[in-house]
């Protein structure tokens, strides 16, 4: 957009809300920072350097349960984000598309996963798991872990994707109809690429929700199926030793190369 | 959406929409019925059991269907958890706002390449786990923490925010600016500055082009924006467990005591869905008079 | 479609809610969901006797934080073949919530006393074939035969102690410097001495029956006017607290966070040791107390959860445990003292001679048992609940 160069806040302007920008980042990184450097304390206590070294990086992979957490942690956001994705997209072209009995309804219930409080979710799916499920054997787990998991992300994923679809023109998808295209063609080539960047948005947000989820996973995962932020919680309360850090570290370090990676694909294709 | 060529007969265009229809409902099913399954349904299990009462024992007897935990909804000490709750998830959202707009502003203005490495720089902390970040506050407000140490530097006396609401708001505002910034900032880069051009023609100052112009235009993203932050401050358990202290139980931290400590499931159940049917109204009505979502 | 939908959904709704009342008897008011177990009174089928040292699969251990020494569970796991996994608690009721709640999968967990008559009449506790834990002779028997348990059906002492204050020797002496009193958080002038700085259990039974021997009242009373009054003591409180905090209370005091905890003793004396180091002292910094007014005794247990799916591991547990050199590095590692009398010799002397961890009988005088109060015990978690909130 030629304009909006020619648009830019002049002078004292441009210069306050560079200043405000630099705070703002300074604020998100620097407790960021200081979990990275505290990482490196060879001491026990957090706040008071001993010495530097790598003694809880070592650490991380001689801890078992540490392991299995991050382990099913990764199964539970895989699947959750994949099933949730797929359904919540499904959910949003229904729902921004095309005119059914029940709509208005469908669309109010849409919102209560996200307006519900999360213990009140865990309660109640807590109650349903052991009244429903375990009867019939299938016991706590990473089942239920990511049963529970996508029940939420389905409509974050949904509401996200119709914010894209509601910004699109049927039009386009129009005129591939009437250039002959079925509707598997039109959905394919025409609305799927274009709705892909909220689909992606979507699934990236599934995805970081269920990598993040505390409250809901304790209620509803058995013993031996903690995933890594109900394990970090249980360490937070119980005692800090910067084997937190060491974790957390490495997880930044790891969603760092993941997204400068994708990044790097996309310049490549050219977006 | 008109097809090329109107159909003669009107009952061959019912008969399409009525397929249209049909496919749409398709579409909409299998989330639907996992929906149904797997959440319509433990609500109705928990809202059953709101009308229960709890035994000596801590169990919930579902015989003898009442009111009374409706009834306690209005106690002095629900009453005090709410409006505390609420003060700090409208301070959090307030000031998110006011710090999220100009960042966001300012992302928007600039070039493309720059845009999107910056939009990176705002995601890449968002994805640590929210846990590990809001506990790095814990060390960094602590008594002989950093911010302790600056401000014994700069003179202030035993400086300590740990425990308190301050470090409440602190927690939830910097885990939720993103959600904040991310709806302004496409609000605000979508927006059509053609117009902010003509207001500028038509000699309207840097400020009255904003509230005239900028402002009602970026109006779906602060209400999106507004919804994502209040939401979860409202309802946070996380945050304030970790760092709040004697003086500040908030919402969630009371609901999960009434499931977990006290073991008082019918009232535990009744206040949370209240607290539900209050938030899906409010957002309703909220986003009937703001306006169209992004 | 949409009525079948409905049919679904209203069967199933129907199935919850009222599944399991039949297998109730009439000895216990008929609860529904969640979680039901056999009435009280009614023996549950134990799955035939055990043998000593069988084992029926991996254990899982449901404990209180920091409580079990790790390298007991790598010897539990080494000697019988079977893998461990741990879950944790840090409060009783929370505990019993989750059992209530029916989150199956727990075979061995360790109640305080009290908690043991509440679950035991709650029916979610296994009757112990004592054929398999022949090691109990070797408990001190003054821990047989405690009033929560008389006929040890449902349980074996695991570790016994006292709550108390911890503190920062800052504040100087107790006894001398300061008065050796629970008002140190309960009185508003010497709370407010240290207002930021002090700490409380975040469990209704410590916390109250600390306001009420402040109050001069016995911690186990069922008078609704002096539960109250507690209530409010603690409500009161809250302006110089920092936090409730019943996991990392000893923590918070050896990092300066705070000068003054309420706290079990063990865990603070695990923790002076775990800052001491070469060169530094920790018992030199931070020390503990049992306020005059006299605080609580209490006996942790260990208790197989009924119809657990590994209760013969369970058993070979508890007999491990009750050896005498499990017993005394159980003592060793956690700091509290043992129930075990074969496990004294290999105890650290230094533990041994400690009167806080081994109070003498005079200081015994002024503590109280926890005890199960019936139908009172939910006033004093409501009455805590709201002073807390």
């Amino acid at each position: 957009m030629t304009t909006r160069a020619g648009l830019r806040p002049r002078g004292l302007m441009e210069r306050l809300l560079a200043a405000h920008g630099w705070v703002v980042y300074v604020f998100f990184y620097a407790p960021i920072a200081l979990l990275v450097v505290y990482s490196f304390n060879t001491g026990n206590r957090v706040n008071t350097f001993q010495g530097v070294g790598l003694r809880w990086y070592r650490a991380i992979g001689e801890n078992e349960p540490l392991i299995a957490a991050i382990q099913n942690s990764l199964v539970v956001a895989i699947v959750s984000t994949v099933v949730a994705t797929v359904i919540g997209t499904a959910t949003a072209l229904a729902l921004e598309r095309f005119r059914f009995r029940g709509r208005r309804a469908y669309d109010a219930v849409l919102y209560l996963p996200i307006i519900i409080p999360d213990i009140t979710m865990a309660a109640m799916l807590l109650v349903f798991f052991v009244q429903v499920f375990q009867p019939i054997g299938i016991n706590l787990s990473i089942t239920t872990i990511s049963i529970s998991h996508i029940a939420f992300n389905i409509a974050f994923v949904a509401v996200v994707v119709r914010a894209r679809l509601a910004g699109l023109d049927p039009v386009l998808e129009e005129a591939a109809r009437d250039l002959y295209a079925s509707r598997w063609q039109a959905f394919r080539r025409v609305t799927l690429p274009l709705i892909m960047p909220g689909v992606l948005a979507g699934g990236l947000l599934a995805l970081t929700l269920s990598l993040d989820d505390v409250v809901i996973t304790s209620f509803v995962s058995g013993p031996g199926s903690t995933t890594l932020p109900v394990y970090v919680f249980g360490l937070v309360r119980r005692g800090v030793t910067p084997l937190i850090n060491a974790v957390s570290t490495v997880m930044l370090a790891a969603s760092m190369v993941l997204v400068f990676s994708s990044l790097l694909l996309q310049r490549r294709r050219g977006t | 959406m008109t097809a090329p060529g109107t159909p003669a007969t009107p009952g061959l265009e019912r008969a399409a929409a009525r397929a249209t229809a049909r496919r749409g409902a398709w579409l909409a099913a299998p989330g639907a019925l996992y929906l149904l399954l797997f959440f319509l349904l433990p609500m109705a299990i928990l809202v059953v059991y709101s009308f229960g009462t709890r035994t000596a024992t801590g169990r919930t007897l579902l015989e003898g269907w009442n009111l009374e935990s409706y009834r306690r909804l209005f106690d002095d000490v629900v009453v005090r958890v709410m409006w505390r709750s609420l003060w700090l998830a409208v301070l959090t959202t307030v000031i998110c706002l006011i710090v999220a707009y100009p960042f966001a502003y300012y992302i928007a203005t600039r070039t493309a390449r720059l845009r999107n490495l910056l939009l990176v720089l705002v995601m890449v902390p968002f994805w640590t786990n929210f846990l590990v970040r809001t506990y790095a506050w814990r060390v960094i407000l602590g008594r002989n923490g950093p911010l302790s140490t600056v401000a014994d530097w700069l003179g202030f006396a035993d400086v300590r925010l740990l425990f308190t609401e301050t470090a409440i708001v602190i927690g939830l505002v910097y885990g939720f600016l993103p959600f904040m910034v991310l709806p302004l900032y496409a609000s605000i880069e979508r927006m059509d500055w053609t117009l902010l051009d003509a207001g500028r023609d038509l000699y309207a100052s840097g400020w009255q082009a904003f509230r005239r112009i900028t402002l009602p235009l970026t109006m779906p993203g602060v209400i999106a924006g507004v919804i994502l932050t209040f939401i979860p401050s409202f309802g946070a358990y996380v945050t304030p467990e970790i760092l709040g202290g004697a003086q500040t139980t908030m919402l969630g931290s009371y609901i999960q005591s009434q499931y977990l400590g006290v073991s008082d499931w019918p009232f535990g159940s009744a206040l949370s869905f209240v607290i539900m049917a209050l938030m899906l109204v409010g957002t309703v009505i909220y986003f009937r008079t703001g306006a169209r979502t992004v | 479609m949409k009525r079948l939908i409905l049919m679904v959904a209203a069967l199933a709704l129907l199935a919850a809610a009222c599944g399991d009342s039949g297998t109730d008897t009439t000895a216990a008011p008929t609860t529904a969901a969640p979680g039901t177990t056999a009435a009280p009174g009614t023996t549950t089928a134990p799955g035939g006797p055990c043998e000593e040292g069988e084992t029926d699969g991996d254990l899982v251990l449901y404990n209180w934080t920091e409580y079990i020494d790790p390298e007991l569970i790598d010897a539990f796991e080494a000697e019988y073949g079977v893998g461990v996994t741990e879950d944790f608690f840090t409060s009783n009721e929370e505990m019993r919530s989750k059992l209530q709640a029916g989150a199956a999968g727990y075979d061995l967990i360790v109640p305080s006393d009290y908690m043991v008559a509440i679950l035991a009449e709650d029916g979610l506790l296994e009757e112990l074939d004592t054929g398999a834990i022949p090691n109990l002779g070797n408990l001190d028997p003054t821990f047989t035969g405690l009033p929560f348990d008389p006929d040890g059906t449902y349980s074996v002492p695991y570790q016994w102690g006292t709550t108390g204050i911890g503190f920062n020797y800052e504040l100087g002496e107790p006894g001398e410097d300061f008065p050796a009193t629970w008002g140190l958080i309960f009185d508003p002038e010497l709370a407010g001495d240290n207002s930021g700085l002090i700490t409380l259990l975040d469990d209704s039974r410590e916390t109250m029956g600390a306001a009420l021997k402040y109050l001069g009242y016995s911690l186990n009373t069922t008078d609704e006017a002096e539960i109250q009054e507690a209530a409010e003591l603690i409500r009161e409180a809250r302006a110089n607290l920092a936090t409730f905090d019943s996991d990392a209370f000893d923590d918070l005091l050896v990092a300066g966070e705070t000068l003054v905890a309420h706290g079990w003793n063990g865990d603070f004396f695990a923790a002076f040791d775990g800052a001491s180091t070469d060169d530094y002292d920790a018992y030199e910094d931070y020390g503990y107390f049992i306020p005059d007014e006299g605080g609580v005794a209490w006996v942790d247990n260990m208790a197989i959860v009924a119809d657990a799916p590994h209760r013969c591991t369970a058993h070979a547990f508890i007999n491990f445990i009750l050896d005498a050199e499990n017993g005394a590095a159980l003592t060793n590692f956690n700091f509290y003292a043992s129930p075990n009398a074969a496990a004294e010799a290999m105890i650290d002397p230094e533990i041994l001679e400690d009167t806080s961890i081994y109070p003498t009988d005079e200081t015994f005088e002024n503590l109280e048992f926890i005890a199960d109060l019936g139908e009172t015990n939910a006033l004093y978690e409501q009455a805590f609940d709201e002073a807390r909130s």
